[in-house]
């Protein structure tokens, strides 16, 4: 099966709605196993507070990230196509935004941007959705699972580990959260369920 | 009424949204689907729950 998820990945999109701690992880690990086009959406600039997690480098600080990942992915995999939004993303313009999409991953950081991204998607698209709750901390890993919450929804993380508990977020816990988020999107995208 | 899965022994129709409060979850952070239909965030209040609806709730927590 491994052998020939390249013929498939290579024709196949994957929308990210944030490319901060989640996103920019699941970006670089879908270019790495050779996904054809990501579109990425973050309206942020990059900051010295983001590189304990973030898949960005000191000489990405102040740039934009929607700018900052074309340039980490071309240094991966020039042979994917980049189409980055420098853009609030909010329940208006997201259908949009994805519409091109064949799987969404959704990879903010706030709990009401997550709820809003989802609702939007869920109501105004037929696609499938990976979000993303409870990475925070430095609970142990094994916590970080997926689950099918129904037809369309995926949801990846503790469900508990949340900022508003005072927890910050680390490197290792968000980096698996975000994997196990590519690693859903390439297992649908293949015809694999969770 | 089944919330995630488990009965909760509703005493009859509430709205989704007498729902949230009585379990104290905030509705900005959810996602509501209820007899395999995503409930519109501003169709809370009337969107009415029986004892045999089967509900599900995600509610998110910050990080990213």
């Amino acid at each position: 099966m491994v052998s020939c998820i390249n013929g498939i990945l290579k024709n196949l999109t994957v929308g990210i709605a944030g490319i901060g701690g989640l996103g920019s992880n699941a970006a670089v690990s879908l270019a790495r196993m050779g996904i054809g086009r990501l579109v990425l959406a973050d309206f942020d600039v990059v900051d010295e507070s983001n590189l304990n997690r973030q898949y960005y480098m000191i000489r990405h600080l102040g740039m934009k990230k929607a700018q900052a990942i074309q340039q980490v992915i071309g240094d991966i995999n020039p042979q994917v196509d980049v189409e980055s939004h420098d853009v609030y993303v909010d329940s208006h313009n997201a259908p949009e935004i994805f519409k091109d999409a064949d799987i969404i991953i959704e990879a903010f950081d706030v709990a009401s941007c997550k709820a809003e991204f989802v609702n939007s998607i869920l109501q105004n698209t037929g696609k499938k959705l990976i979000a993303a709750s409870g990475l925070a901390g430095l609970g142990t890993a094994n916590s970080i699972v997926t689950r099918k919450v129904s037809e369309r929804l995926y949801i990846v993380g503790d469900g508990v580990s949340g900022l508003s508990e005072g927890e910050k977020l680390l490197a290792s816990r968000v980096a698996i959260a975000a994997n196990h988020q590519a690693n859903l999107a390439v297992r649908l995208l293949i015809g694999e369920d969770i | 009424m089944v919330v995630n899965g488990k009965e909760i022994g509703a005493k009859g129709n509430i709205s989704v949204k007498q729902l949230l409060e009585e379990m104290c979850i905030d509705d900005s952070i959810v996602v509501v689907e209820a007899d395999c239909e995503i409930v519109p965030r501003e169709k809370y209040e009337v969107w009415m729950l029986d004892e045999a609806s089967r509900v599900e709730i995600v509610s998110f927590v910050g990080g990213g």
